[in-house]
């Protein structure tokens, strides 16, 4: 069997259920919030009401919440399991090859890169992760920290006013709300556009969610972490059979709705701050 | 046997002049005209002028007649003598009185009750009929006006309930018979309360009671059912005095003079024409027909025909020939016509306006019933549909109508009011008559109309009289606030027929707008903060201006009354949010991210977080841009490769390009 029909790992089971909890609970958590946000537009009313109420809309978003939450503590515990189970220590991880953290590499491939757009170079030899996925992938945390933190606040606004002034709410508010604008317009635009609509994987990637990537896209994609595995002899180890034919067309389903979704709160958005501003 | 008759005669006779305190003993004294005794502090003249007794009725008595008490031995006699009793020999006369208001208030001891001789005088007494008579028909108003005239202590400190009597009566018809005329059968003070049983008219015994009224006139107008056909219709009023109306009824006691009708008319009369269906006026044609039955069944059942269809002259063979003017209701009910005039109706009556309506155009005319009655045009759920024959859009009230109110009778019908009246059935709901008045009505421009901007709080609070009360108190009031500034009314956040009850969501949403009219700013912050974001969305439950402001009884915050006084503001907050505390009641219902003055913290979090957010969408939005070329160019590699590798090896398709691709696999 040659190598074309083979496909590699790239994400853990785990990592995809995560991707997909995500995903589910951003969603209601951008639809709710920026109907109360834009609630001035005749949309926002719309979407109130699908949620049924102001009300219902708030116990969804604050679910919803709960459930980030619960991605973010897993995602931890399973670093916390890679570390003792794959990595020893604490340096290996942070520091080793497949690290999330920005290492020499990455502000090399970041300068190549726009080397390469300007046409002054090649297109850099891209590894595991890229830095663009790193920043994303860091700018959840910030999210985390951010959104979480001053959320917290206003759910139980009763609580921390017993330690803070009443206008801290209305700070909380927004940086709240502001903040969530920026994580909802980022991750529908800038990272629809690197993972998806960018020409070379438009309409759409499913990796995230098959976790499998063909060998040969691979090879092009990442040539720099390719030539790690086959230079250490571990590529057989990642290489694994593609899903079922209706399972990727499942796969794509929820793909295409989330990302359908996403369009539209951009939409609806750019429609508020633009037409409806007030 | 002769002389001892003539000796017993002489004795008979004669007997008291041999015993001391005959006439002549008594005058011995009694004769001197400054003898006088000091009873109390009062001085009282004992002088008895002989000539004057002499006369009198009681001319031939002897003093001790009267006097009974005097001792026949002793001259002069002790100084306190008991009042005289004339009873004695009047026994039937003081039987009367002792049943009178007069005797009551004498049993009681009153001072100020007349006793016989405070009418009858004393030793000069002089019959009835004597023109000299102190109770002579002529005399009798005087004598009766001594105490009865305003102004006496009787009038002003006893319950007499009638006033000007003396005045009145002599202008009446039988002051004007008695005073000017000389007609000593005209009726007095007396032929109608009786000379010594007066009594309260409600008193059934009385001669001026309800019952016994009739008898009374009918002394001296003994004819008068006869004659007065119009009235009593021929019928013994004696005999059913309940059903019938009473004379009083329609001759003012003591003002007999005022009475509505021509004399000598009867309905009758009248039906004789226009009984006939067929009766149609002579110049237009309209039909006189007056269904009789129609009007004995309505309010003016009791009403003749010619008491309000004055100026009809018996003595014509066609009595209505004369009459020039139309009816006029006034001529009975003053005040309402009074309040007509100056309403916008009136008005337009009196520039002969054809639209404007008259009395009969809302209340009909023969068949004219109480607002009580639920027929009427006037009762209370008829009446959207009586003023709506006007003021419903495209009537003619509404075509000449510029102001700002349209569909009027339509909104008012959708209204609380409408709705309370109309499918709750509720009669004592507003109609357009509580706000508007039902005879005086004017635009609410007018500074008298009840719905002018300054009474119109008054107007509601008729039946809203607990909101009158609260709004008085409130910073809204002009009686609280003193300012050139516009404050608000009722009308002003309710509407004026669109009223809708303050519980709907629809009115707690409008409200914000409302208050948002005049306290611009505020609203627009409001509507930056979560409350406002959630009552913009269309939902109520979230604080909405009165559910923290308050809303008729709304007090400037430095009021510690107020409910966002320091004292109250945690209160007002635990309404919705249980666990408030005193930081949390700091939060900033109107903060706006706008002003970096007022409130710095928020206005630099803000430009803080759009600074993020913009700095991060220009670094990754130009990076995705510039991106784009090369990622174009990337995907024309790609898929050249793919087409190479297709050709040379016609394997598999490689997954993840595209649907169709997997499609044809």
């Amino acid at each position: 069997m040659s190598n074309k029909n083979k496909y590699v790992l790239r994400f853990s089971r785990l990592n995809r259920i995560l991707h997909v909890c995500m995903i589910v609970s951003f969603l209601i958590l951008s639809l709710t919030g920026m109907s109360l946000k834009f609630s001035y537009t005749g949309w926002a009313k719309v979407l109130s009401k699908f949620f049924g109420g102001f009300e219902s809309a708030g116990y969804w978003h604050r679910f919803a919440a709960t459930i980030m939450i619960f991605v973010f503590i897993a995602h931890i515990v399973d670093l916390i399991r890679l570390r003792k189970k794959e990595f020893g220590s604490w340096k290996a991880l942070l520091f080793g090859k497949s690290s999330m953290l920005f290492n020499k590499k990455d502000w090399h491939d970041l300068r190549d890169s726009l080397k390469w757009f300007i046409g002054r170079g090649p297109r850099p030899e891209y590894g595991r992760w890229t830095y663009w996925e790193k920043f994303d992938y860091f700018a959840v945390f910030w999210g985390m920290f951010v959104i979480g933190s001053t959320g917290t606040t206003l759910w139980f606004s009763e609580f921390f006013t017993n330690f803070f002034p009443g206008w801290i709410l209305n700070v909380a508010t927004i940086i709240h709300s502001d903040e969530a604008l920026l994580a909802t317009g980022f991750i529908f635009t800038i990272h629809f556009f690197n993972t998806h609509l960018r020409p070379e994987k438009f309409p759409m990637d499913i990796v995230i969610f098959s976790g499998r990537v063909s060998l040969e896209e691979f090879k092009l994609d990442r040539p720099y972490e390719y030539k790690e595995l086959v230079e250490k002899g571990e590529l057989e180890k990642y290489l694994v059979e593609q899903y079922p034919l209706i399972v990727i067309k499942g796969m794509l389903f929820f793909g295409w709705t989330a990302l359908a979704m996403g369009f539209s709160i951009i939409i609806w958005i750019i429609y508020a701050m633009i037409f409806a501003y007030r | 046997m002769n002389r001892i008759f003539i000796i017993l005669l002489f004795f008979t006779l004669h007997s008291r002049s041999f015993f001391p305190q005959s006439n002549d003993d008594c005058l011995m004294c009694h004769e001197d005209p400054d003898l006088k005794t000091k009873i109390g502090n009062k001085t009282v003249l004992l002088f008895v002028n002989q000539k004057s007794f002499s006369s009198s009725v009681h001319g031939n008595l002897e003093c001790i007649d009267c006097h009974t008490e005097i001792n026949f031995e002793e001259t002069p006699h002790r100084e306190e003598l008991t009042k005289v009793e004339c009873g004695t020999c009047h026994d039937d006369v003081q039987k009367l009185y002792t049943e009178c208001l007069h005797g009551k208030a004498n049993a009681k001891g009153d001072a100020l009750a007349p006793l016989c001789q405070d009418c009858h005088g004393n030793h000069n007494i002089l019959p009835v009929k004597d023109r000299n008579s102190v109770v002579s028909p002529m005399k009798i108003p005087v004598l009766c006006g001594k105490c009865h005239r305003e102004g006496t202590p009787v009038q002003l400190q006893r319950n007499i309930p009638k006033d000007s009597i003396l005045e009145n009566y002599s202008e009446s018809i039988h002051g004007e018979g008695l005073l000017k005329k000389g007609l000593i059968v005209s009726a007095t003070c007396v032929s109608c309360h009786s000379a010594h049983r007066i009594l309260p008219h409600t008193d059934p015994r009385s001669t001026i009671s309800r019952k016994n009224i009739a008898t009374t006139c009918s002394v001296c107008h003994s004819e008068i059912e006869t004659v007065h056909r119009q009235i009593i219709r021929g019928e013994l009023w004696e005999k059913q005095a309940n059903t019938l109306p009473a004379c009083v009824d329609c001759h003012q006691p003591h003002e007999i003079r005022r009475v509505f009708y021509d004399y000598g008319m009867s309905d009758k009369d009248c039906l004789e024409c226009h009984d006939n269906p067929n009766i149609v006026a002579s110049i237009d044609g309209k039909s006189l027909f007056v269904n009789y039955a129609e009007l004995k069944n309505s309010r003016h059942t009791g009403t003749a025909c010619s008491q309000c269809h004055t100026e009809v002259n018996v003595s014509k063979k066609r009595p209505c020939e004369t009459i020039q003017k139309n009816v006029d209701c006034a001529s009975c009910h003053a005040e309402v016509g009074a309040e007509y005039l100056v309403s916008m109706h009136g008005s337009l009556t009196a520039k002969m306006d054809e639209n404007a309506p008259s009395c009969k155009e809302c209340h009909g005319n023969h068949g004219v019933l109480g607002k009580l009655n639920p027929e009427s045009p006037t009762f209370a759920t008829n009446i959207p549909n009586l003023c709506g024959k006007c003021h419903r859009e495209g009537e003619k009230a509404t075509v000449r109508y510029k102001g700002s109110e349209k569909d009027i009778i339509n909104h008012y019908t959708e209204s609380i009011h409408g709705k309370g009246l109309l499918k709750s059935g509720l009669t004592v709901t507003a109609t357009c008559t509580d706000c508007h008045t039902a005879h005086k009505e004017l635009p609410h421009t007018n500074p008298e109309s009840s719905i002018n901007r300054n009474n119109i709080s008054h107007t509601c609070g008729t039946c809203h009289h607990g909101i009158e009360e609260q709004f008085a108190k409130s910073i809204h009031s002009p009686l609280v606030s003193d300012t050139e500034k516009k404050l608000p009314v009722c009308f002003d956040c309710h509407s004026a027929h669109e009223i809708r009850r303050a519980d709907t969501e629809g009115f707690k949403l409008e409200i914000m707008s409302q208050c948002g009219r005049c306290h611009e700013q505020i609203a627009e912050t409001y509507f930056d903060t979560y409350h406002g974001k959630v009552s913009q969305l269309g939902y109520t439950k979230t604080a909405k201006c009165y559910d923290c402001h308050g809303a008729h009884d709304i007090l400037p915050i430095t009021n510690p009354e107020s409910r966002l006084s320091r004292q109250n503001v945690v209160e007002t907050c635990k309404t919705c949010h249980p666990a408030a505390n005193r930081q949390f009641a700091g939060y900033l219902t109107h903060a706006t991210h706008h002003d970096p003055d007022k409130y710095p913290f928020l206005f630099w979090t803000f430009w803080g977080m759009t600074g993020l957010l913009i700095g991060t969408f220009i670094i990754a939005g130009l990076h995705t841009l510039l991106w784009l070329p090369r990622s174009l160019e990337w995907r024309r590699k790609l898929k050249k490769m793919h087409e190479d590798e297709l050709n040379s090896d016609n394997d598999e398709p490689v997954e993840n390009k595209s649907k169709t691709e997997k499609d044809e696999e």
